[in-house]
């Protein structure tokens, strides 16, 4: 039997794998002791649960575990990195390049330093989503201390060719951070091989618990540091004071170590069942692809549905389907996607888009469902939107002078 | 966000989706709203011109549930009223027949400037003068 609601939204985040939750119920009671507390069993026993965990973790990004900085989440950890680059190497600069379609956790932290002085080259996106290297090789200046670019996007799923960016940081003396928040338990990543210096991630996002994250700071080739952002006991190789949640850092533990065991099947499952949902929905109409097929997550597609409204369109299913929408007719500002604006979008195709978000537990039923659903949806909107009528007579939309609003 | 069920319902059954021939003497049309803002109205209205009582009324709507939901239930309305009547139509009556959020107040204003719009249609093509109207703020 299929169970309502269907979950499309593993982008926002992950429901928690009962492994994980196993793993964790014991640091919440019996073993809750402070992993700091250096004379007493009760800590001893947490710290050897957050030192397994930091072994777990760092060999999900082929890291040393000593390497790994435990956070609330990604977004503590991309202000962190960023700002704390900012602050230990200002001697050297002060010169960041990010690109456009960051998270807002990175692109708000840039534009806070950008008022203490930092100067922020903000790249854009090619209309694949992808960064333009060459662009970012111009874009290089003496006192560039950062290259920010995320590994994968989180609204269309692209991969960012990183190591390439990571050489053309290292080329000019820079560090390199990535937001791995969408890569990392996904597809392989490797620090290493890939060339990142610095990279935040968080476990919601790979089937553990919310509020706890990391940070992977290199230690050789070249040693990183970090300025921590609060002060306190010095925890985490003073990078990042604040008592471990011990709990949240066992089932991310956990949860890195499920990911690594079981990426392999668990992509080439999801991506066949993303592919079958991406190939019925193209079959509709006017419908469009976001983002570059070949470098993309397994488990993304987001797609326009030119002449019907996300919001609209969603509402015909959300009770049985939940996703999300470009279109941001929710908030007051009624501003679509700036993701998609950046890829060269006009706002009518940003406003007509869903992002599909499959997961460990979906299901070929649950595909099968949400691509009648959708189709369905996206049909008889149509029928009630003028844009589409002018459309199929010819009008060319626009040419309209709309009164904007 | 959670819809009102007087949303939901009209946005599940619209009433009056269609198309009314835009060249007749006897039809208004307004196409309001730009697909940039993510909200497209066309409402038309069928005018008796020996009466001038509104016979009948028709909307398509590019748009949000709601946006869907204030264009049918204009129209509900908007049928068997004289055109000085359906003049008259507050944008704030839809919100509070269809139970719409602040955020999505907007989607009533749209429909509200599409009655207005198609009214105006339907005088100049009959000779008489566009009324003109205060502006309802920001969509």
């Amino acid at each position: 039997m299929l169970k309502l609601p269907i979950y499309l939204d593993h982008n926002a985040t992950t429901p928690m794998d009962p492994r994980v939750l196993e793993a964790m119920i014991p640091y919440f009671t019996e073993n809750f002791g402070n992993a700091a507390s250096r004379n007493h069993s009760f800590g001893w026993h947490a710290e050897e649960a957050v030192d397994y965990a930091r072994e777990q973790v760092a060999k999900l990004i082929g890291a040393d575990p000593k390497e790994i900085i435990f956070t609330s989440g990604a977004t503590e950890g991309d202000n962190l990195a960023i700002k704390g680059v900012y602050e230990m190497y200002a001697s050297k600069g002060n010169h960041i390049i990010t690109c456009t379609t960051e998270h807002k956790a990175v692109l708000d932290t840039c534009k806070h330093l950008e008022k203490a002085g930092a100067e922020v080259t903000y790249l854009e996106v090619q209309p694949d989503g992808l960064i333009d290297l060459k662009e970012l090789e111009a874009a290089m200046r003496p006192t560039t201390i950062l290259v920010a670019i995320m590994y994968a996007n989180n609204e269309i799923g692209v991969i960012q060719p990183v190591k390439e960016i990571a050489a053309i940081a290292k080329k000019h003396g820079a560090l390199f951070f990535t937001d791995g928040v969408q890569a990392v338990g996904k597809i392989p990543v490797d620090v290493i091989a890939d060339g990142i210096d610095i990279m935040a991630f968080t476990a919601h996002k790979m089937y553990g618990p919310k509020g706890v994250g990391a940070l992977y700071v290199r230690r050789k080739n070249p040693r990183v540091k970090v300025t921590a952002q609060m002060d306190g006991g010095g925890h985490e190789r003073g990078m990042r004071s604040g008592t471990l949640n011990v709990p949240g850092i066992v089932g991310f533990g956990k949860a890195a170590e499920i990911a690594r065991t079981d990426m392999e099947v668990d992509t080439a499952r999801i991506s066949k069942l993303r592919d079958k949902l991406e190939n019925a929905l193209k079959q509709i109409d006017e419908s469009y692809v976001n983002g570059n097929p070949a470098h993309r997550l397994p488990h993304v597609s987001n797609i326009s549905f030119k002449y019907v409204e996300g919001e609209g369109l969603m509402m015909g299913f959300n009770k049985d389907i939940a996703l999300s929408s470009g279109s941001a007719c929710t908030s007051a500002s009624l501003e679509p996607s700036y993701v998609l604006k950046a890829l060269g979008l006009g706002d009518d195709l940003a406003h007509s888009s869903l992002r599909f978000g499959l997961g460990r537990y979906t299901t070929e039923e649950q595909i099968d469902f949400t691509i009648k659903a959708v189709s369905e949806t996206v049909l008889k909107l149509r029928e009630m939107s003028p844009l589409w009528e002018m459309f199929k007579e010819g009008v060319d939309i626009d040419a309209i002078q709309w009164a904007h609003h | 966000m959670a819809y009102s069920d007087k949303v939901i319902d009209h946005y599940s059954n619209p009433k009056n989706v269609g198309t009314l021939d835009k060249a007749s003497k006897s039809v208004g049309t307004g196409l309001v709203g730009a697909p940039e803002c993510g909200d497209v109205m066309r409402l038309q209205i069928q005018v008796d011109e020996a009466t001038g009582i509104i016979t009948d009324a028709k909307f398509k709507t590019f748009g949000c549930g709601s946006a869907i939901a204030s264009s049918s239930l204009a129209t509900e309305w908007l049928k068997g009223k004289s055109v000085d009547e359906a003049v008259k139509i507050d944008n704030m009556d839809l919100v509070e027949e269809l139970n719409l959020p602040p955020v999505k107040i907007h989607c009533s204003v749209l429909a509200e400037d599409a009655i207005k719009s198609a009214i105006n249609d339907y005088r100049v093509k009959n000779g008489l003068a566009e009324l003109v109207f205060e502006e309802k703020g920001v969509h």
